[in-house]
């Protein structure tokens, strides 16, 4: 296999849903087993995406492999010289894992799919859309440019709204897949801002060219300043599609589509986008970028946890843990935890995704019930789905052994050794306190739905385990949030594999723009962007930290891990002590603590707050526009063409009275003086010798000489 | 192609077809409309052989020497009249990248409006005269390289676009009729004005060696052959240039329509029957924004150059008036008339910029509002067709009622939206690349990036309320398209995909022209 191989590889896996999109769509009507054919794609997807992986992973671990063609050939533009803007293909080590990860999870979902939408009067358009959501997805992580990532970010953007709004038909789903697209967009523009930033001074959307020029001190518009707004603005794209605050709005709405959707894509895929953006864009982030994103993200956690701890829909809680999650993400590389914070993403995909699928074999079962005060001791009916849930829940809780503790705990130690290097105590304070809470809220959702007595005899009685095409993904999920599967040793992901896969790469940033742990020990610099002429790189040992930032890391590893257990199981016996043993009434608890209850029972009101500071002010501007449109600036239009014809009349009557009259003036003179002489025109020709012998005289007398 | 005139044929084989068609009984109905169909496939053919024979590499915008299928004769000459020596007009046509790619879309926009306008009942004799009409005055406007004879061209097109609408209108049909030719004709004033004070300005040589006074576009963009005291000369320091092209700059404007003269625009399209508004939105809007960069910057390059954060302004005020209007509408077709205006607003923008990445966006813009905007109308004009209504309020679920239409809708409006993949977004984002690359109008253009929000907020708002939810009792009995409307929307649903994801089949037309363009703005008078 030789590089090229591989960049071919990465194009087929690509394209092959985009085909099985296709196909499905035109003929799906006709042939109604055509879905198999975007399953199969899928799985043909996955495969090549295992092999591709094993391949980078054994003969190329240390390459950047890239290869560039020019899309959009503008000439010999005056000024700048020949300018074509290319696309790319990029294959890095995480890039062949989130091939695995995306094409896994969509593949599991597809399957999944073909028992939960039995009988959908769309099943087979469902099929096309999960085809072109696989295709836009992957075009994300195959990237090698910015531009690129911003054309895949746009169609990963219609495919969710084709996905949330599936269910078209009811009010609800088209509202939720137009907010997702409008929230994103808003997003999007920050980002194409910042991409434009970039282009404007580089020349290039390519990530390595766009670092390599950082790296030789070209900062944008000679300002660090530039830089740092560079980075914040790209990062706003991630903000929309991560579902971060001020922009989480739109993903528990979301939450409408067909629920293997929601777990694809609103927890397993599409939202670890935003984190994967910022992944890409890690080596540009000066300080204060860093900073923002961090803020960012520990709000967001925070934010969500809140939320996330008095809902009663099922998918519902598992929408707010997965924006607090991804805060969690952001937060991670906000405060330079890059390993921690992919690993996390990826651990965090299994386990949501399962989660996901778990809760959706559940409202299966249940008849699209999705409301937790009308389950209640499922397990009994459903032991599998009980099992893969439980193992999802320990894992997103960070128990031991899960490949969630492993994840979650490196991340939290992250955030502590930076505050220990900063001082910025707050966001590991409130990452505990996540910590905490996400324990308690999933084990509130797990007793609430599988244990105790059933709430509703009828729909209890009706509940079955799901068949083996939904059970099956399940496990294999559920496997995967194994520890095993990352590391040897359960308490070390250092050790693992998994972890050195990731290379966290060097920041290109001038030295006085970066935190003080992140500037380079002279003498540890070993790799760098050193792209050879034929397009490819090295990820070689990339040096970002100091020693001080080891050190530190070091120094909390062990105390963050043991805290972060004690939180967690404080969680998990707060969870037990109210829904399971009930030795607190929650009721009674929410009614001593009314508003804070209130607070987080209504999402701390931001959906009515945009709606009425955004929305209803933009309608008014918009009528307003219209409104001015038609009478002012149309009024003005034919106010003029009044005022013409008002002139023109006034003209007209001119015309006629003062023109024409003096015209019919003179006619009447002339007529006057004519019927005044008719008197002389006697016909006698004595009287006229008279006239002319008087003439005569007169005009003598007037000529005579003097 | 040596010796083959393809531009005299493209013009003029509709005036042909429109004599047949004044000739042909009353009665032969449908031989009036296959003579028109014949006439605009003809066309659509030529087009096609004349980019296939088309000289990627030969810039032309001011070089008489790389234009190509150049026909130049001499249409006017009178010798020696009384102080004003020569009397001389040219039949002078040419294309160039900048031409190009207009030309096809005026074939492809008139064939397709053809099958749009089969369903005319109202003396199709008499439709089909205006029609081939105004198809030969539009295609003269995109070819002329003389400014009498594009003048000439320009009002012609006036005079089939008035009956068109004032006859085979709706309800106002008369007072939109009215307002679009009093505007266009006001418009038309001034540019005369600068047409004759650029007259008086420049000479060229003849062959005999006398020197006479011009009205070649070409000539008139050279510095070197304006007179020292002439009134638009740039040698004479007292000249009236920028007034000169403040009134020519309106004379366009009117046509683009850009904000404030505008309001012509949204009552044309609601009164005239869908082929014409197709028409309208996909040809004749671009006559403006081709004006201004054939005819405005490359003879004042000076005052474009002091004037483009003015133009710019101008552009991000339609981006984002023109969204805002759009959103406020209960019309079908008046948004869609309103949309037309915020997205000619990126045309504008792009051109502001002077740079060859905004002028290929600009350009590409043009292109790709002809086809998507052509059909965006289309779609309206189905759904009146049947429903004879265009409440946006009454209608819902038309997405189960109307599949296939409806697939046709969802990629239209995507494609207006600014989805990636798809062509609208491709101009859209090199006009944002060229515009934000200039300091000066960076932060505006930061402002009308706002009209990427604001376009996905009233398209998609537009497509959950005419065809999600649940169809209404009443709508029960429409039926989806039938063969004559696939034959529409399916070449252009093509386009747009295609040159979404290859857009270089249409650039590669348009940059060696787009950067001799600039280059020239950029370097002359300087």
């Amino acid at each position: 296999m030789s590089e090229s191989n591989l960049i071919s590889l990465a194009v087929t896996i690509l394209f092959l849903p985009l085909i099985g999109f296709f196909i499905v769509l035109l003929f799906g009507k006709r042939f109604k087993q055509l879905y198999k054919f975007e399953v199969g794609i899928i799985t043909v997807a996955l495969l090549l995406s295992i092999f591709t992986g094993v391949v980078k992973l054994t003969n190329y671990f240390n390459n950047i492999i890239i290869t560039q063609f020019t899309w959009i050939d503008l000439g010999n533009v005056p000024s700048i010289g020949h300018l074509s803007i290319n696309l790319g293909i990029m294959i890095d080590n995480i890039t062949v894992i989130m091939l695995f990860v995306v094409t896994l999870i969509s593949t599991l979902v597809h399957y999944f799919s073909i028992a939960y939408m039995e009988g959908d009067a769309r099943f087979s358009r469902y099929f096309a859309y999960l085809g072109i959501f696989t295709f836009s997805m992957l075009g994300i992580v195959i990237a090698d440019n910015l531009l690129m990532i911003y054309i895949f970010w746009e169609l990963v953007g219609l495919s969710s709204y084709l996905l949330i709004g599936f269910w078209y038909e009811k009010k609800s789903a088209s509202d939720a897949s137009m907010k997702a697209f409008l929230a994103n967009r808003i997003g999007d523009i920050g980002m194409f801002i910042g991409i434009l930033i970039l282009f404007t001074n580089y020349h290039t959307f390519s990530f390595q060219d766009i670092f390599q020029n950082i790296a030789n001190g070209v900062v944008p518009f000679g300002s660090n300043g530039w830089l740092t707004a560079a980075g914040i603005l790209v990062f706003m794209g991630a903000v929309g599609k991560s579902a971060q605050v001020p922009l989480h709005i739109w993903l528990p709405d979301a939450m409408e589509g067909p629920t293997p959707v929601s777990a694809l894509i609103h927890a397993a895929t599409m939202v670890a986008a935003g984190v994967y953006l910022v992944a890409r864009i890690f080596a540009l982030l000066t300080a204060d970028a860093m900073l923002v994103i961090a803020v960012v993200g520990t709000v967001t956690s925070i934010f969500a946890a809140t939320i996330a701890l008095t809902q009663n829909d099922i998918k519902k809680v598992l929408a707010y843990s997965t924006v607090s999650q991804l805060g969690y993400m952001i937060m991670a590389l906000g405060v330079g935890a890059y390993k921690f914070a992919f690993f996390h993403l990826v651990t965090h995909a299994f386990f949501k995704g399962l989660m996901f699928l778990g809760s959706g074999s559940v409202i299966h079962s249940m008849h699209h019930e999705q409301d937790m005060r009308q389950m209640g001791g499922l397990k009994k009916k459903m032991p599998i789905t009980y099992i893969t849930f439980l193992i999802g829940t320990l894992a997103i809780s960070g128990v031991p052994l899960t490949s969630g503790f492993l994840s979650k705990d490196g991340l939290l130690a992250g955030t502590w050794a930076f505050a220990d290097l900063t001082g910025h105590y707050l966001i590991p304070i409130i990452g505990f306190t996540v910590a905490l809470m996400t324990a308690f809220y999933m084990f509130r959702l797990v007793l609430m739905t599988f244990h105790g007595e059933p709430r509703n005899q009828h729909k209890f009685d009706n509940a079955h385990e799901s068949p083996k095409l939904m059970t099956i993904p399940l496990i294999i999920l559920a496997a995967l949030s194994i520890f095993i599967f990352y590391t040897p040793n359960p308490v070390a992901p250092s050790e693992g594999w998994f972890f050195n896969w990731i290379k966290t790469p060097q920041s290109v940033v001038p030295e006085e723009a970066r935190f003080d742990f992140m500037k380079s020990d002279a003498h540890k610099v070993e790799g760098s962007l050193n792209k050879d002429v034929h397009g490819s790189g090295s990820e070689n040992a990339a040096i970002t930290y100091s020693e001080m930032y080891e050190h530190a890391m070091h120094k909390v590893h062990y105390p963050a891990m043991i805290i972060s257990v004690i939180f967690a199981v404080l969680g998990i016996l707060l969870a037990f002590l109210m829904y399971e043993w009930k030795k607190i009434d929650p009721d009674k608890l929410a009614e001593k603590l009314k508003p804070l209850y209130n607070l987080s029972y209504h999402k701390w009101y931001i959906d009515e707050i945009y709606s009425f500071l955004f929305v209803e002010r933009l309608l008014d501007l918009s009528r307003f526009i219209s409104w001015f449109d038609a009478t002012v600036v149309d009024g003005i239009v034919n106010y003029s063409a009044t005022l013409t014809r008002g002139i023109a009349n006034i003209t007209g009557w001119f015309d006629t009275y003062i023109v024409d009259g003096l015209v019919n003036f003179t006619a009447f003179i002339s007529g006057f003086v004519g019927l005044s002489l008719r008197k002389i025109q006697t016909g006698k020709v004595q009287t006229y010798i008279v006239y002319v012998v008087f003439s005569v005289i007169i005009i003598l007398l007037i000529l005579r000489p003097f | 192609m040596q010796g083959f005139p393809i531009l005299t044929i493209l013009t003029f084989i509709p005036i042909i077809g429109m004599i047949i068609v004044l000739l042909l009984p009353k009665s032969a109905e449908n031989n009036v409309k296959y003579t028109t169909l014949a006439v605009t496939s003809i066309q659509l053919v030529l087009a096609i052989v004349m980019i296939l024979n088309f000289d990627y590499s030969a810039a032309g915008v001011f070089d008489v020497n790389s234009f190509q299928f150049i026909e130049k004769v001499r249409w006017i000459q009178i010798p020696d009249v009384a102080f004003l020596g020569t009397l001389k007009i040219d039949y002078f046509l040419g294309v160039d990248g900048l031409s190009a790619p207009l030309v096809l879309l005026s074939t492809i926009i008139f064939f397709i409006a053809t099958f749009s306008s089969w369903t005319i009942k109202k003396s199709p004799k008499g439709y089909f005269a205006m029609y081939l009409l105004l198809n030969a005055a539009t295609m003269g406007v995109f070819l002329s390289l003389d400014f009498f004879l594009f003048f000439v061209f320009w009002e012609v097109m006036l005079l089939p676009m008035y009956f068109l609408i004032g006859i085979w209108g709706g309800p106002r049909k008369e007072y939109a009729a009215i307002k679009f030719f009093i505007y266009t004709m006001l418009g038309g004033v001034f540019m005369l004005i600068t047409m004759i004070g650029l007259y008086f300005s420049a000479t060229e040589i003849l062959a005999d060696g006398t020197q006479a006074y011009t009205f070649n576009l070409l000539t008139l963009m050279d510095q070197s052959s304006y007179l020292t005291d002439g009134i638009l000369s740039p040698l004479n320091p007292n000249n009236w240039r920028f007034m000169a092209y403040i009134g020519l700059f309106v004379a366009f404007a009117v046509k683009i329509p850009m904000f404030p003269f505008h309001t012509w625009l949204p009552d044309a399209h609601v009164e005239a029957p869908t082929p014409i508004s197709v028409v309208l939105a996909g040809v004749l809007l671009k006559l403006g924004t081709y004006g201004i960069l054939r005819i405005s910057f490359p003879i004042f390059p000076d005052i474009t150059r002091e004037l483009m954060w003015y133009i710019g302004l101008f552009g991000v005020i339609n981006i984002v008036y023109g969204a805002l209007a759009a959103m406020a509408q209960k019309d079908y077709k008046k948004l869609i008339a309103y949309s037309s205006i915020s997205h000619m607003g990126y045309v504008l923008l792009g051109m502001a910029s002077l740079t060859s990445t905004g002028f290929n966006g600009a350009i590409f813009q043009m292109f790709n509002h002809g086809t998507i905007t052509a059909m965006l109308f289309l779609i309206v004009g189905i759904i009146y067709d049947r429903a004879h209504t265009r409440g946006l309020y009454e209608f819902g679920g038309l997405a189960n009622q109307m599949p296939i239409y409806t697939g046709f809708v969802t990629v239209a409006f995507f494609a207006a939206v600014g989805l990636p993949g798809l062509s609208g977004w491709v101009s859209e984002a090199l006009v944002f690349v060229g515009a934000f690359g200039v300091e000066s109008i960076r932060t505006i253009t930061m402002i009308g990036m706002l009209g990427i929000l604001l376009g996905a907020g009233y398209m998609l708002w537009t497509l959950q309320r005419v065809y999600l939810g649940t169809v209404p009792e009443k709508w029960k009995q429409l039926k989806d398209l039938d063969g004559r409307e696939l034959t529409m929307l399916i070449p252009l649903t093509i386009i747009v995909v295609v040159l979404g994801s290859f857009p270089s089949f249409m650039l590669d037309i348009m940059t060696t022209s787009v950067n001799s363009l600039v280059d020239f703005i950029a370097t002359t008078l300087n």
